[in-house]
């Protein structure tokens, strides 16, 4: 019953001041709306790292030749070219998690179509490899095992390479085009699968047979010599497993003394997401600093606002006292006055948090998500931030004499 | 058949010094006062003289420093702070010079309060205050904020406000300092009403036609009871 009244009482009194309790609430009303305008874009920026990581292909693990080591100097990653299609086949039967191998190798060359040219990065792969790394295609198709076995002269085109190459309006699946002027056919463009997560050009590629890479493009320095191998899993929990199997089979493969270490490297999916969805995190966590601390300004003006109206109010308190009201009485009456703000900020706030985190989405074209814990979060937080910053004006009108607070000029 | 009743108030011996810097200031030196329900007290005295004082003490909004108050047979001195709140709720109703009415809150919602704190349902608040607003003359205003009243009509909502919770003991401090000759007539009237029906009055004032209303006076001077007498004979007298 009291509770009520004094609600009541406290919007009222919000009311008859409303200019002043409006500005007060702006205070709680960015706040809020900012932690959840933030958390949305922080959490879109999220997704879109996800999106990239998912890109490579669904639980997919690398494998890399390591540096040499001649001397005690230490040459650079993929210095040495140890790892050969030997080693992926071999893979693939020994390690039961793994569901397909792949391989490359890789060189820059010169392609041309008719009077345009360009270069870029040629892959010479087995077809296992575009299945592992989930391309997909706007046209044509992949190249096949026959394609491989016979070296066919086939290649697939990323869509940078088509833009470059072919005229608007012109069909690349079908065309010839020459790489290192060797004659090629098209087969297939691949859909853009846009900037990887370290940032170079995936759609930059042509993809190519392995075995027509070896032996007409780009050669290899000994027979069945790759530059990496792909090795996908059934599922991410088994990449970790996955990954000592690899370890075990491909030390045994390559005659590795115990104390020699690895001349490969293995990375997984989760290896290379982390260090991405890392910074993302630690953007999310900085934006909600940001936005906390525009939380707690806010609830400072919530105190402030409280501190003048006891001041303002002290007869009244004087009053209240005077008729029997106790201190908890009054205490309350200040705190629940606190607590609407924060409430009443709250809602507002989460609704501005949302309209903002739309208008980003539509304004800038950053990818957002808004976030129900954010929403719950920010709210509880603001009507706590009312409740923390009312105790003391609260506990001030509580305490105030009733003798004095009636003579309060 | 004359019954005994133990008197509404007892002061016994009270003492109340303030400190004001390094100064003990005496604003109450032993005084000793019983006041029987159904009495109509002024308390007279000059600016200093302690009065406040004694006033603040008998509505239990201070306690005596030194002495005892016995309001119904419970003694003041023992109480905790919201222990005064509940006293002041249940058996004391102010008056005040300044009528003191919350601003902005309509008559009826002023004169509701201390039922509000009495934690009664909000119909019984608004009927009770409706029938003290009646009492005192003041039916149809029961919408009207403060400043839509006259001085008289406020000091009117006060007294209603201070009958609402049927207290045993009405105190008016100056009720008529801010009024003109007309409205404190309506006043003192009321007042005078209140105690004929039972209700013990106590008034503090400096004025002496004020005081004339009153059965008894009681002058005050330098922290001491100087007079004490009977002006009138009692109208009424208590029934056990």
């Amino acid at each position: 019953m009291f509770t009520w009244l004094t609600i009541v009482t406290a919007l009222r009194i919000l009311r008859r001041n409303r200019l002043r309790a409006g500005l007060t609430l702006l205070g709680i009303v960015i706040g809020v709306a900012a932690v959840i305008a933030m958390v949305s874009i922080g959490e879109g920026a999220k997704q879109a790292v996800q999106k990239q990581i998912a890109s490579m292909g669904t639980n997919v693990i690398l494998i890399w030749p390591s540096g040499t080591t001649v001397g005690g100097v230490r040459g650079a990653q993929g210095g040495a070219v140890t790892l050969t299609v030997g080693d992926a086949l071999d893979l693939k039967k020994k390690i039961p998690f793994l569901t397909d191998t792949g391989w490359y190798t890789r060189g820059a060359m010169q392609i041309v179509n008719g009077s345009h040219n360009w270069n870029c990065s040629v892959y010479g792969t087995s077809p296992s490899y575009l299945t592992i790394r989930d391309w997909s295609y706007s046209s044509g198709g992949a190249f096949t095992q026959a394609d491989l076995d016979s070296a066919a002269r086939v290649a697939i085109l990323g869509q940078t390479v088509v833009e470059n190459l072919f005229d608007h309006g012109e069909e690349p699946v079908g065309a010839a085009i020459r790489i290192n002027n060797v004659p090629f056919r098209v087969i297939g463009v691949f859909s853009p699968k846009g900037q990887s997560a370290s940032g170079w050009d995936q759609d930059d590629v042509v993809f190519i047979p392995y075995s027509t890479a070896e032996r007409k493009v780009l050669g290899t320095l000994f027979l069945g010599s790759v530059g990496a191998i792909a090795a996908s899993a059934a599922r991410s929990e088994d990449l970790e497993d996955a990954v000592e199997e690899i370890r075990a089979v491909m030390r045994v493969r390559h005659r590795l003394q115990r104390e020699q270490p690895d001349d490969f490297t293995i990375r997984t999916q989760v290896d290379m997401g982390q260090v991405q969805e890392g910074t993302s995190e630690t953007l999310t966590v900085m934006l909600m600093v940001i936005a906390s601390v525009s939380l707690l300004v806010g609830g400072i003006g919530i105190m402030n606002i409280l501190l003048v109206s006891v001041t303002e109010r002290t007869r009244e308190i004087g009053i209240r006292m005077a008729v029997g009201a106790k201190r908890v009485h009054i205490m309350m009456q200040f705190l629940i006055e606190a607590m609407t703000l924060g409430v009443v900020g709250g809602l507002i706030g989460v609704a501005f948090g949302i309209l903002a985190a739309r208008l980003t989405t539509i304004i800038a074209g950053w990818p957002t998500i808004i976030s129900s814990d954010a929403v719950v979060i920010a709210f509880i937080f603001s009507v706590a931030v009312g409740l923390f910053f009312g105790l003391y004006p609260a506990n001030k009108a509580a305490r105030l004499n009733p003798i004095e607070a009636l003579r309060y000029e | 058949m004359a019954v005994i009743v133990n008197p509404l108030i007892v002061c016994q011996d009270m003492w109340k010094v303030y400190r004001i810097g390094d100064v003990d200031v005496q604003a109450l030196r032993g005084v000793s006062l019983t006041i029987e329900r159904g009495e109509f007290v002024a308390i007279m005295g000059s600016s200093g003289s302690g009065k406040s004082t004694l006033m603040n003490i008998l509505g239990c909004l201070d306690k005596p420093s030194r002495g005892h108050y016995r309001l119904n047979g419970a003694d003041t001195g023992s109480l905790r702070s919201d222990q005064l709140a509940e006293i002041r709720n249940q058996q004391i109703g102010f008056v005040f010079q300044s009528f003191n009415l919350i601003p902005r809150t309509s008559a009826l919602e002023n004169a509701q309060l201390p039922l509000f704190y009495r934690g009664l349902p909000l119909k019984q608040q608004r009927a009770l205050a409706a029938a003290a607003l009646q009492r005192v003359g003041l039916r149809g205003r029961e919408e009207h904020s403060p400043t839509q009243l006259s001085g008289g009509q406020q000091q009117r909502v006060a007294i209603a406000r201070a009958l609402v919770a049927t207290p045993s003991l009405l105190l008016a401090d100056e009720p008529t300092g801010n009024l003109d000759t007309q409205s404190s007539r309506e006043i003192m009237d009321i007042l005078s009403e209140l105690n004929k029906d039972g209700m013990t009055v106590i008034l503090v004032t400096h004025e002496n036609d004020v005081a004339a209303c009153a059965a008894r006076e009681v002058v005050i001077k330098d922290g001491q009871i100087q007079s004490d007498h009977v002006t009138k004979a009692r109208t009424h007298v208590a029934e056990a």
